[in-house]
């Protein structure tokens, strides 16, 4: 170390009194106030002990393993192991270890003048013979990669999957598709309670991916008679008995529109907390759902069963480009 | 040559072998490896490279390591999981879902679980780590950004770093979705929803993605060769340069005294900065294992097997997604309808465009500033913050904007928690959202600009030793801090002499005759800085 610190610092911030030199040597730089050079084989025992600590948390993460014990005895051995370990390493290049400061020069990375006018020379003049001198050549190479580019495309993206065609638009409820539960029961007008409600999908695809991610239908009996008040006109016929179907894809992102708020007669996404109102048509009140969810006609036929009188007449779930 | 065969003659008992020079074995293993290799010259500048020290610089470390984490515990993870949607009853030690139908990907994380020895360990250790590299990446690069260590010569490594982000970001994503359980299914729902935003060729994207209609077969396995090869490998090789470009320019610094463009003050590579950064690895890896063992993270077996018709309540995204489902959540329900096409903005806008022009922003930085500022010189000293108002005021308008979404992303938690109603969170994210990164911006501004003003502010203060004279008169005498808290501010030492022995003062005088090439015994060209 420089005399540098023997001194008090020099600063621009000098104390308000004037400094008297103290008899005593009182500077922090004194290598006797060092604790580590202070007590040596102190820190030494004290590395040393961290060591066999993390040494004896490894034996016993072996023994915990091999004895499968329960995870969190593995855990525990393991990691107080690797922060026994850590902590004496790190102590011993902090306090063992010549820490400088060291300095080293930064070597100019940027070539000299002649060596990029050379390399530049390189890189145009010979480069651009071959170019220059047979263009041709060089625009029929240009023109079989681009092609190969293009033709690769093939392969690596149009071959992952179908195109979208209709499938989008569609789901696979038809007139006189009946709802059925999850298990694939029919849904009759005495099943639910008023203010219950089900899951629904058409019969036959309550087990399908596609039933399950398109199809899939919020049925609630939301009063005790229909038709219901409030319902956008022309749909007077599609709640009979009281009963209410939706897509259950909301508008916004496709998640399942599964919170159902009965006293305010709001279905609620729990993704992004779009809020739906259920008597009118499930137009969206708040959230960031821009349609109101597609509504599913309903049917009652003789013995009561709930079908659909017919699919739902605009795609459900999120907006795309070909959305009409 | 013939000496040296003549030497390896059977029949010689081995103590009549060459003796072993003055550094033993390992001398000649130097020798050996040198005269194949050619390793002295470059190994010799390697021990010798300089890092500085100060604690911001562990932030990249703490990166580095946890990802080091994420392969060998991923490496684990890979032996046990099965990537495929195919469907297969459960049976196992946890007795809630047994029996139930469940894809193999849900059974097999399951599995992990609860029956392979360490694998919940593992599991746990890898979901935080990844928490953890992720965030030690967004820190990293704060602190890059704040003082200004992006600027020229290092703006390629300012974009690799960028890149390395995204990707960390998407492979985080891509890999809670592999378990198949509900919330990560609904999540991947979402990620659907947001191809099928895309104009034009939305719906093509998802269904290249997806393999059709959602969700298909074909996600998981897809998702898997991604999560454990393809990007990966990228990152790997994107390190890889990260690093070679961090030897290559070598480190920034703090100015300081002796420290100046062109020279590197610190600890050398080895033993000091080898001992503490393995030390580092060791401890690190240590608080994962811990963070994995006492902290629950993802546990799946509560969610149970993702259906789409199903979705659970107050699920949030990992944390590094939740800026994105913020923006989704506080984005007003625009859509554009007519000439028989839908554009939904509502998705496209915020899960698009806004990540797009965030991280192009961040991307055009470093040429933002340069031509603004008109300074195309090479920076090694980096900024203090408050030396450079606007960009930190930018900087902290990023964050507050950033974090804003990041608390919009649990409106619906925040109305449960605070009692209040859901439509007054979302109207007042929707209010803070826009002023929040403005007043970032001004209150940043303001605070850097009083701090220039201050003189001394931020530096350490001198401590003084009060002391009263035999005549009752007080004195106070100021005094350096102790050495082991400001040895960056000590006036550097050259490298060699330090290590082992001290440099005989003759050696010293020859060095400096010759001019002493850099790193030489004795050089004396430290320039110190003055304060």
């Amino acid at each position: 170390m420089s005399d540098h610190h023997d001194e008090p610092e020099s600063t621009g911030d000098e104390p308000s009194r004037t400094p008297v030199q103290m008899p005593t040597s009182a500077s922090w730089s004194d290598p006797h106030l060092q604790p580590a050079a202070r007590h040596p084989q102190f820190v030494e025992r004290l590395i040393g002990f961290t060591f066999i600590v993390g040494l004896l948390s490894f034996c016993a993460f072996g023994a915990a393993y091999w004895q499968n014990w329960a995870p969190w005895a593995l855990g525990l051995t393991l990691g107080a192991g690797m922060l026994f370990v850590g902590t004496g390493i790190t102590a011993w290049g902090k306090y063992l270890m010549p820490r400088g400061p060291f300095v080293e020069e930064r070597h100019v990375l940027q070539s000299s003048k002649q060596d990029v006018e050379s390399f530049t020379n390189a890189l145009v003049e010979r480069g651009a013979t071959p170019v220059k001198r047979r263009k041709v050549l060089g625009g029929m190479l240009g023109a079989g990669m681009g092609v190969f580019g293009i033709v690769a495309m093939f392969p690596l993206l149009r071959s992952l999957g179908p195109l979208p065609k209709n499938t989008l638009a569609t789901t696979d409820w038809k007139a006189g598709s009946y709802l059925v539960d999850q298990l694939g029961n029919r849904i009759s007008q005495y099943s639910l309670a008023v203010g219950s409600f089900a899951t629904v999908f058409p019969e036959g695809w309550e087990d399908q991916d596609r039933g399950q991610a398109v199809d899939q239908t919020f049925l609630v009996h939301l009063e005790a008679e229909g038709p219901i008040a409030g319902m956008p006109a022309g749909r007077s016929t599609w709640t009979p008995a009281g009963y209410v179907a939706y897509s259950k894809l909301c508008t916004h992102a496709g998640c399942p529109v599964g919170l159902f708020e009965r006293e305010l007669g709001l279905l609620i996404c729990p993704c992004h907390q779009s809020m739906f109102k259920l008597a009118e048509g499930a137009i969206p009140i708040f959230g960031p759902a821009p349609r109101p969810l597609p509504q599913l006609p309903l049917a009652i036929d003789a013995d009561g069963y709930l079908y659909a009188s017919a699919g739902y007449n605009q795609p459900v779930g999120p907006g795309y480009w070909e959305r009409p | 040559m013939t000496a040296r065969l003549g030497m390896r003659l059977p029949g010689r008992s081995k103590k009549e072998r060459e003796p072993l020079g003055p550094y033993g074995r390992v001398g000649k293993a130097v020798e050996e490896l040198d005269e194949r290799l050619g390793i002295a010259k470059g190994g010799k500048t390697f021990l010798d490279k300089i890092f500085p020290d100060h604690w911001s610089f562990m932030l990249g470390e703490i990166a580095l390591y946890t990802f080091v984490i994420l392969l060998v515990t991923g490496v684990f993870l890979t032996l046990y999981y099965v990537p495929s949607s195919a469907l297969t009853i459960y049976h196992g030690p946890y007795k809630p879902l047994d029996g139930q139908l469940v894809s193999q990907a849900f059974s097999s994380t399951m599995d992990l679980s609860f029956t392979v020895r360490a694998g919940l360990l593992m599991r746990q250790m890898h979901h935080w780590a990844c928490d953890i590299f992720v965030g030690a990446i967004v820190l990293h690069m704060a602190r890059v950004f704040f003082t200004g260590a992006f600027r020229k010569p290092r703006e390629l490594n300012w974009t690799i770093g960028l890149t390395m982000l995204i990707l960390a970001i998407l492979n985080g994503f891509i890999g809670y979705s592999l378990p198949d359980d509900l919330i990560s299914g609904t999540g991947i729902r979402i990620a659907y929803s947001i191809l099928l935003s895309i104009p034009v060729v939305g719906s093509y994207l998802a269904f290249f993605l997806f393999g059709g209609n959602f969700p298909g077969t074909s996600i998981i396995p897809r998702f898997y060769v991604l999560h454990v090869l393809i990007i990966p490998a990228v990152l790997v090789g994107l390190l890889g340069a990260h690093l070679f470009l961090l030897v290559r320019q070598k480190h920034t610094q703090f100015p300081g005294p002796g420290k100046t463009e062109r020279n590197v003050v610190g600890s050398p590579m080895y033993p000091v900065f080898m001992a503490k950064t393995t030390g580092f690895l060791f401890m690190i890896s240590g608080v994962v294992a811990l963070l994995g063992t006492f902290f629950q993270v993802n546990p799946i077996w509560q969610f149970g097997q993702y259906k789409a018709s199903n979705i659970s309540y107050a699920v949030q995204p990992d944390w590094y997604m939740g800026w994105l489902d913020g923006a989704l959540r506080v984005m007003p329900a625009w859509e554009f309808v007519g000439w028989g096409h839908t554009i939904p903005f509502n998705v496209f806008v915020p899960a698009i465009i806004f990540p797009g022009i965030i991280f192009n922003i961040c991307y055009a930085w470093p040429a933002i500033e340069r031509r603004y500022t008109k300074d195309n010189l090479l920076h090694n000293l980096l900024d203090r913050p408050r030396d450079r108002p606007k960009r930190t005021a930018a900087g902290a308008a990023m964050l507050g904007l950033l974090s804003t979404l990041f608390v919009a992303s649990a409106t619906d938690v925040l109305a449960n928690f605070f009692k209040i109603s859901l439509n007054t969170v979302l109207v007042s994210m929707r209010v803070l959202t826009v002023i929040v990164p403005v007043i970032a911006y001004f209150l940043t501004y303001r605070i850097c600009k009083e701090l220039q003003a201050v003189p001394g502010a931020g530096k350490r203060k001198v401590v003084n030793v009060v002391a009263m004279t035999e005549g009752g008169e007080y004195t106070a005498t100021p005094v350096a801090p102790p050495p082991e808290l400001v040895d960056h501010e000590l006036d550097a030492e050259p490298v060699p002499g330090l290590i082992g022995e001290d440099a005989p003062a003759d050696a010293v005088a020859a060095a400096a005759a010759v001019g002493g090439r850099p790193g030489n015994v004795g050089t004396s060209s430290v320039r110190t800085v003055p304060r």
